[in-house]
């Protein structure tokens, strides 16, 4: 077992010389991460939009059930992932399982109803601001929505930034329906995992950095871009 | 006692779709306080219409009604045979604090442009009209209270409307930022827009109306030519109104 002091160093070496594979599982990481936040905001900002403007019957149990559907348990979403694209599966025929796609399917189911719940929120306080101007307007709903989203855009970048954190520090549905297969499945949380149960902490905390790194860029490159806009009465 | 309301005869307004404007047994309950009771109304085709009274007359709902935000519990508001929730398309209103999209100035009117499906190319000259060609590109959300409310007066008049309701675009503002508004507003009747006016300033009110609507109580007690409002109200609530006192 090595020492935190050791496994640090190590991990610095194994950054600091490019080391393959571990550019390899960041890059998979980020690409299965990023695409499933892409197509969780498609999924989920119209959905929050509709949501945030619409008044009908049984709008209360949507609500709650949008909101409860943010903490889906992850282990759970991808034994229900694996269960439809196993072999035996109703889509097992598009051999997925254990593809990259897979885990951006899984991943999408968790974070879409993050996005959704996060922007409708958002989108809900700002129609309040806006609503009696496009009634005024007689603005359609599709315009209405389309209004919102694109006022709001700033604010849903944070939106976007928490399904991206909970996808890419996601791991008990990757594992499951990936399998964190090398050079294919695995990415920085299923490989943090694993090395970690194996004692080999120099590649897990190498990744683990790394992962914080993304974290923190990512965040950064958010809130500059949010205070830009803040400067401009944007958000 | 009040006094009967004196209304002006309505005539057909040749050129406008939706005048005259009639209101009958206009009712308004919200949480089970009467806030418009029985309230008639006949508007004359053209010009400006101030609508007066003391806070909590019911001015503001009033013109909410009129362009169909909202439903009346009771009544009809008929725009030359047109309801108001189907008349809203050909007018505008301005309120009184303008709300102002998130976007640059130019882009805030290209908004009601597109939405009208008109030409984008009218922006430079609605901007130049309210003297904002030189913000166009500015966050709408960093202007003054004055230019905010220009613009606001700009997007309205974006919808190329047949009645303009203003909800005292005014209130707050400087002397100069008053009278660049109220320019505005009389190049939009000299157009041929209706104008529906609401405020408490006397000297915009006096410079402004061809009529005045008083409102108060829920209903409407006076309404009158300006040159006769003014100098000769017809009842006491008015009279207190004008002179400064509470009215009750």
């Amino acid at each position: 077992m090595q020492s935190l002091g050791d496994a640090l160093g190590l991990a610095l070496s194994l950054v600091l010389s490019g080391d393959p594979d571990l550019f390899e599982i960041v890059a998979l990481s980020l690409q299965v991460s990023l695409t499933a936040t892409a197509v969780a905001c498609l999924i989920g900002l119209p959905v929050g939009a509709l949501v945030a403007i619409g008044r009908f019957r049984g709008r209360g149990a949507v609500l709650i059930v949008m909101n409860a559907l943010m903490g889906l348990p992850p282990v759970v979403v991808g034994l229900l992932v694996y269960l439809h694209l196993s072999r035996s599966g109703p889509l097992g025929f598009l051999g997925l399982l254990y593809t990259p796609t897979a885990m951006i399917i899984a991943q999408t189911i968790l974070i879409a109803p993050i996005v959704a719940a996060l922007s409708r929120q958002v989108l809900e306080d700002l129609h309040a601001e806006y609503a009696e101007q496009f009634r005024s307007l007689c603005l359609t709903r599709l315009q209405t929505v389309q209004a919102l989203l694109w006022d709001a855009r700033y604010s849903l970048l944070t939106v976007g930034l928490a399904g991206f954190g909970r996808a890419v520090a996601e791991v008990g549905a990757v594992i499951i329906v990936g399998g964190n297969i090398d050079h294919l499945t695995r990415v920085m949380t299923t490989a943090i995992a694993l090395e970690t149960s194996k004692g080999d902490l120099a590649l897990a905390l190498a990744l683990g950095v790394i992962l914080l790194v993304i974290a923190l860029g990512v965040n950064a490159a958010v809130q500059s871009v949010r205070m830009t806009a803040t400067r401009q009465a944007y958000v | 006692m009040f006094e009967s309301p004196v209304i002006p005869e309505t005539q057909a307004l040749p050129g406008s779709s939706l005048m005259p404007l009639t209101v009958k047994g206009l009712r308004l309950e919200l949480g089970g306080a009467k806030v418009l009771n029985a309230l008639d109304l006949a508007l004359p085709p053209a010009g400006c219409t101030m609508i007066m009274g003391p806070n909590g007359a019911g001015k503001s709902l009033l013109l909410k009604l009129l362009h169909g935000l909202m439903p009346p519990t009771s009544g009809t508001i008929d725009w030359a045979g047109t309801p108001a929730a189907q008349a809203t398309k050909q007018q505008a209103l301005v309120f009184q604090k303008p709300v102002l999209l998130r976007r640059s100035v130019a882009a805030n009117v290209d908004f009601v442009l597109k939405t009208r499906g008109k030409d984008q190319a009218e922006r430079n000259t609605l901007l130049d009209h309210v003297g904002l060609l030189h913000k166009a590109k500015q966050p709408a959300r960093l202007l003054s209270g004055g230019e905010a409310q220009r613009l606001a007066l700009a997007r309205a008049l974006a919808s190329d409307p047949e009645v303009l309701f203003l909800d005292e675009p005014t209130a707050s503002l400087d002397p100069a930022s008053v009278l660049a508004i109220e320019a505005i507003v009389k190049e939009a009747k000299a157009r041929g827009v209706r104008i529906i006016f609401v405020t408490h300033d006397m000297g915009q009110a006096r410079r402004m109306a061809d009529d005045v609507v008083f409102l108060h109580g829920g209903r409407v007690i006076e309404h009158s030519p300006a040159e006769r409002f003014f100098p000769e109200p017809q009842s006491q609530a008015a009279r207190d109104y004008l002179n400064g006192r509470i009215v009750v």
